[in-house]
């Protein structure tokens, strides 16, 4: 993975000093809550419910033992003993405080980690596939896209006042795990007749309260094109972007307004009239941060695992565990391990500090010492040997992370909702608790197959509910937690927005409302159908009469 | 018009605070100075200005509030959350720190 090199880690530690000095000026009155507000915010320190929240970045869901154990140790340090994943790839801490903040930044910058552009109106953490680099299915690593646009991006002195918040996802498989079609900028890494690598350039993807699927205004563009190519949408967007209105001035709304096509020739023109040359990185540089993601150096392994087909043939738990969470790797022998945050009737993608070393360990131990996380608030180790897969399995499930539930009815996506977020209209993570625990049986589990569900606590949409298979929204009427469900999202290559089924349902009714949807999925679906399958064929119809029925 | 408290969070720790008696803030929502009336919201208003200029609190607000039997309660669940902690987490928050929130503030 990538290492700073000194301008790195100069220009970090001196974003730790800067914002120390801030903190200081803050306290003694030099800056008011207006002027340091929009300061703190560049350094992901937002103010909750609760207390403040900091959100680190992890660039592209990457991190090394080494970083997971300074986060475990962040968390009892100066937290409260744990830190939430996001939907972002990002980690929260939900009890910081002020204070601590400066040290907290100091500690992050000693294992080359940061909280700048977390938020703010600026470019944020550019995202990626969890299972970049040793995918089966993938195309090109899209790991050394991500650090060009993140170095690329951070502290870019024209693109730190934009009109809103800035979102960059790049997938390199058609299989998209990145969720590129609803981001500001969703990268597909595709080759072109002629074999030669590039990218399908997607704009104007998002959820929020105007959720849309992106266009493509480039079908391909070289690889040697792309930043000179984003900084002529950057320019586009900070041009002509709304700045009257917070909740139309985000990309998506101007594609929409003006037309994707006029977005596509203002680009195009600046992109020609730009030239590009300025911001052309030299070819020592990128050889550098291509180096950091060659493959490792792998073991001549046959592909079959004679112990581990020894251990799926003796240990049911643990091959209801291998079937669900283990995914094809690129090179014989190796797998990749999905690790599972969401135990049944626990808080989706929050991990203690005790998890979080664990994770570190057995990192270490099976997966080179690299830790990804996922937009879905799980983890991956993605270079596990196929013998080790029973150990790792074990060491996972004394640590509370061995839950047989990745991409089912339980693996659940819930934003931090009304039991954290200021912004909140109702909570979430009770709700996906409910969930969890109705499905729980692992059998009922397997037949359910593949389900996607996303709830998010308000209109913001930081749970992804637009693009969740059963997609839940949590409201306020009359004072009530107030839920609104919607099905057929998808956040893949084939991405859609979730439609809103009908009336909303109170708190105590959704989990029952789910369980009815599902049971209609299962009494309709013809073999081999996933939920998504079946809504495609049949619609919304029969999950409204069931829904509705009755009322 | 229902009664009102004024509520901010500390600005060094970021804690979920109530304006009490001698412009003090309290952690505690049972101890907030209450207004019955429009001079008296303003003044509680007023309060919270002078403390966001001392650098002791940020982003004050009123809410709503009832009392019964000496206890007063926000009416918003959201501020029922905000004065006691996360409620999938009874362990965090005001809840788990101070003895008798609950029945004070629940």
């Amino acid at each position: 993975m990538y290492r700073y090199d000194e301008f790195d880690r100069t220009i970090v530690g001196e974003r730790v000093l800067q914002f120390r000095a801030q903190v200081e000026r803050r306290l003694a009155g030099r800056l008011t809550e207006d002027e340091f507000k929009p300061l703190r915010l560049m350094n992901g320190l937002y103010l909750q419910l609760h207390a403040y929240m900091l959100r680190v970045a992890i660039p592209y869901g990457t991190l090394s033992s080494r970083q997971m154990r300074r986060l475990a140790d962040i968390a009892e340090k100066y937290d409260k003993g744990y830190g939430h994943f996001t939907t972002r790839q990002n980690i929260q801490y939900n009890w910081p405080k002020l204070k601590d903040v400066p040290d907290i930044l100091g500690d992050l910058a000693e294992v080359e980690m940061h909280a700048i552009q977390t938020s703010g109106n600026c470019i944020r953490n550019v995202t990626s596939d969890p299972w970049a680099g040793v995918a089966a299915d993938e195309i090109e690593d899209p790991r050394p896209t991500a650090e060009l646009i993140r170095q690329w991006s951070t502290f870019h002195p024209e693109f730190s006042f934009l009109p809103r918040k800035f979102k960059i996802a790049v997938t390199g498989s058609p299989n998209d795990r990145a969720a590129v079609k609803v981001h500001d900028i969703g990268l597909r890494m595709i080759t072109n007749e002629a074999g030669e690598p590039g990218y399908e350039v997607i704009v104007g993807g998002g959820q929020g309260r105007t959720p849309m699927v992106g266009v493509v205004i480039r079908e391909f563009l070289p690889k040697g094109d792309l930043l000179a190519y984003l900084e002529a949408i950057m320019r586009v967007y900070n041009l002509y972007g709304r700045r009257d209105n917070k909740y139309k001035a985000r990309i998506k709304i101007l594609v929409h307004e003006e037309g994707a096509g006029k977005i596509r020739d203002a680009v195009e023109a600046e992109f020609v009239r730009a030239g590009g040359l300025q911001v052309q990185p030299d070819e020592a540089e990128l050889s550098r941060i291509n180096a950091y993601f060659a493959p490792p150096a792998y073991a001549r392994l046959a592909d079959r695992s004679q112990r581990l087909e020894a251990a799926l043939a003796s240990d049911p738990l643990f091959s209801e565990w291998h079937r669900v969470s283990v995914a094809a790797h690129k090179v014989p022998g190796y797998a990749i391990a999905n690790v599972s945050l969401k135990p049944i009737g626990g808080v989706p993608g929050d991990a203690t500090g005790e998890q979080m070393r664990a994770v570190a360990e057995l990192a270490e131990r099976h997966s080179m010492g690299e830790i990804r996380v996922t937009h879905t608030q799980n983890l991956v180790l993605a270079n596990v040997r196929k013998d080790d897969l029973h150990v790792l399995w074990t060491g996972l499930g004394k640590a509370g992370l061995a839950e047989a539930n990745t991409g089912l009815v339980t693996d659940i996506i819930a934003c931090p909702g009304l039991d954290y977020c200021a912004l909140a209209t109702a909570r979430s993570i009770p709700i996906a608790q409910a969930i969890s625990t109705k499905f729980a049986d692992r059998n009922r589990q397997r037949e359910i197959g593949e389900l996607a569900i996303k709830i998010s606590g308000c209109i913001n949409a930081c749970g992804h509910h637009h693009v969740g298979h059963i997609g839940i929204l949590g409201l306020e009427k009359k004072g009530e937690e107030f839920y609104q469900i919607s099905l057929g999202g998808d956040a893949t290559e084939t991405a859609a927005i979730g439609e809103i089924v009908g009336k909303g349902f109170a708190h105590e009714e959704v989990a029952d409302a789910v369980e009815t949807i599902v049971d209609a999925y299962l009494a309709r679906r013809e073999d081999g159908e996933r939920f998504i399958d079946t809504y495609r064929r049949i619609g919304a119809e029969p999950f409204k009469e069931a829904l509705y029925a009755a009322h | 018009m229902s009664d009102k408290v004024l509520t901010a969070n500390h600005l060094l720790s970021g804690e979920v605070v109530f304006l009490a008696e001698g412009e003090l803030w309290t952690p505690r929502i049972s101890e907030a100075l209450i207004a019955e009336n429009d001079e008296e919201e303003r003044w509680l208003e007023q309060a919270g200005a002078r403390a966001v200029g001392a650098q002791i609190i940020v982003e004050p607000y009123l809410i709503d509030v009832t009392r019964h039997g000496g206890a007063t309660r926000p009416v918003r669940f959201r501020e029922k959350i905000r004065t006691l902690g996360p409620t999938v987490r009874p362990d965090l928050g005001k809840q788990a720190e101070l003895e008798d929130i609950h029945a004070s503030a629940a």
